[in-house]
């Protein structure tokens, strides 16, 4: 198994203010990491150091791959929907690294590799709508074939199941371990009870972060590690229920 | 038709007729850029910023809208700087420096002895009374638009779409802000002369709204405003001309009533369906 990805006693924020403190994580290959914790707890902060989008206030980050074998599903609400750009320029912009002097000859196998991930999907016949015109489940398709454009060693996901209905979550959920096989995955999610099934392993992060060994874990260890989570059941999907998180605690944990 | 031959025989007309056709292409594409990356109102700051260098010009005797131009990359670089390194409210920032352009112009224009000829013509624009000198400046701009965009449209493009997205994928984020920046402010400058200050933000804007009632793609978005803007321009030129109202507004007037023509034309065939 080869390490991607080593943090360090690393602590980041923004405008000054410390977010994620003392964190040390490994990424592996083979690894598929979820990442929970409550809402301003960092998760997002976490993937954007590891983004290189924040740099970290102390501590250190050694990425043993480059930063474009990373592919990267930002939160859906991050996007603007009403931008004039089409699914398919959408999803060649994963390759951006290449969108500088292309060739001919580039462009043509950038398109191609393009259209055979929108395949893959499912999603062909929309290749050539506009990104607003789309339906949750059909927007997180295409931001995954964005990402996975370039073929990454680790895969970054935030919050992929946001505005998508439950069938597509687990078609999705089960499209990641599909690709597990092939890179690492970080996956953050607030719906705790459905990743923790298809995830190998759980990484709590609320100010500090946790890396627990496997993906089950107990009340009575999440209540010492102060990491306060909400309940989501799902009628199909198997779940496992972790400790219902109070009103006043999670207060404090916005930042 | 004979007689918009004759209009061509005129120097002056032919040089409108240029300009008119100049503005359609460097605003068309500056200002899809700008609708789709939601910066009008840092383009309004800018715009309004260059009024300073103007009154600059007036009182130390230089070509205004060379002041102009040294104030619009200052303010769109300010602008950048207070609200990314001095932490103030974009918008704020954006209204410091608009207010604060505006300001200086006014200090200045009314401390040049004198009469400050033309001082309309900047605020409102005169598309006949540009000059060849000037036709060439927006030539070279426009190629250099061109270009800028043909080479770099896909990065441009990404960057637009999803910043972030793009810093990951190591494209030159910070650098293309600071071109696409200079690219506004030499637009917005160049002409000031068409529309005037007051109203530029019209054909960075309304031929743009008009293309995207027809397309959701940057690329076809950039072709249609082209189109739009020009088509607009040349009518409003023609309607102030044998009107005899002022070109700037009339072009500005044309070119809501053709958004609106657009839309409805849409409505209905939408409805037809």
């Amino acid at each position: 198994m080869k390490k991607l990805l080593e943090i360090k006693n690393l602590s980041a924020g923004y405008d000054g203010n410390v977010v994620i403190e003392d964190v040390n994580l490994q990424v592996y290959s083979g690894d598929f990491i979820g990442v929970i914790g409550p809402n301003g707890g960092g998760k997002t902060t976490l993937i954007k150091t590891i983004l290189g989008l924040i740099k970290p206030m102390s501590g250190e980050m050694t990425l043993n791959i480059s930063k474009t074998n990373i592919g990267y599903l930002p939160q859906v609400n991050q996007i603007d929907k009403r931008f004039p750009i089409s699914v398919i320029d959408v999803v060649r912009s994963g390759k951006a690294n290449s969108a500088l002097f292309s060739s001919f000859h580039r462009n043509r196998k950038e398109k191609e590799k393009a259209e055979s991930l929108l395949a893959e999907m499912g999603i062909s016949a929309i290749r050539n709508k506009a990104i607003g015109e789309l339906s949750g489940g059909q927007m997180q398709r295409v931001f995954l074939c964005r990402a996975l454009m370039n073929d990454p060693q680790l895969l970054v996901l935030d919050e992929p199941s946001t505005y998508v209905d439950n069938n597509f979550e687990g078609e999705l959920y089960l499209k990641l371990k599909e690709l597990n096989e092939q890179m690492a995955i970080i996956l953050i999610s607030h719906d705790v009870g459905t990743i923790s099934f298809f995830v190998k392993t759980i990484a709590c992060v609320n100010r500090h972060l946790h890396h627990h060994p496997s993906n089950i874990i107990s009340e009575e260890q999440l209540a010492s590690y102060d990491c306060p989570l909400q309940i989501i059941t799902h009628g199909n999907i198997p779940h496992t229920v972790l400790k219902l998180h109070d009103e006043h605690e999670h207060h404090e944990h916005n930042h | 038709m004979n007689i918009i031959t004759e209009l061509f025989s005129y120097d002056f007309f032919l040089n409108a007729f240029l300009a008119s056709l100049l503005a359609a292409i460097s605003c068309g594409i500056v200002g899809t850029y700008i609708v789709s990356r939601r910066i009008v109102f840092i383009s309004g700051g800018i715009t309004h910023a260059s009024f300073g260098g103007i009154g600059m010009g007036y009182y130390l005797g230089i070509n205004p809208l060379l002041g102009a131009g040294i104030f619009s990359i200052l303010s769109g670089m300010g602008i950048q700087l207070f609200s990314s390194k001095g932490k103030v409210r974009e918008d704020s920032s954006i209204a410091i420096w608009w207010s604060l352009g505006m300001a200086i112009g006014i200090i200045f224009v009314y401390l040049t002895p004198g009469y400050a000829p033309n001082l309309m013509s900047y605020l409102f624009g005169s598309i006949l009374t540009v000059s060849t000198g000037e036709i060439w400046l927006m030539l070279a701009l426009s190629l250099v638009i061109v270009l800028f965009f043909t080479l770099f449209y896909r990065t441009i493009l990404y960057i637009s779409f999803d910043e972030d997205f793009a810093k990951t994928s190591d494209l030159p984020v910070n650098l293309f802000n600071y071109l696409l920046m200079i690219l506004i402010s030499l637009t917005i400058v160049l002409n000031i002369r068409v529309v005037g200050i007051i109203l530029i933000l019209s054909l960075l804007t309304i031929p743009q709204a008009t293309a995207n009632v027809l397309t959701r793609e940057f690329g076809r978005m950039m072709f249609y405003s082209v189109g739009f803007a020009f088509l607009a321009s040349f009518i409003g030129l023609l309607i102030s001309y044998f009107a005899d109202i002022p070109s700037g507004a009339t072009i500005i007037f044309t070119q809501v009533i053709l958004f609106g023509l657009v839309k409805l034309i849409k409505m209905i065939s939408l409805t037809a369906k």
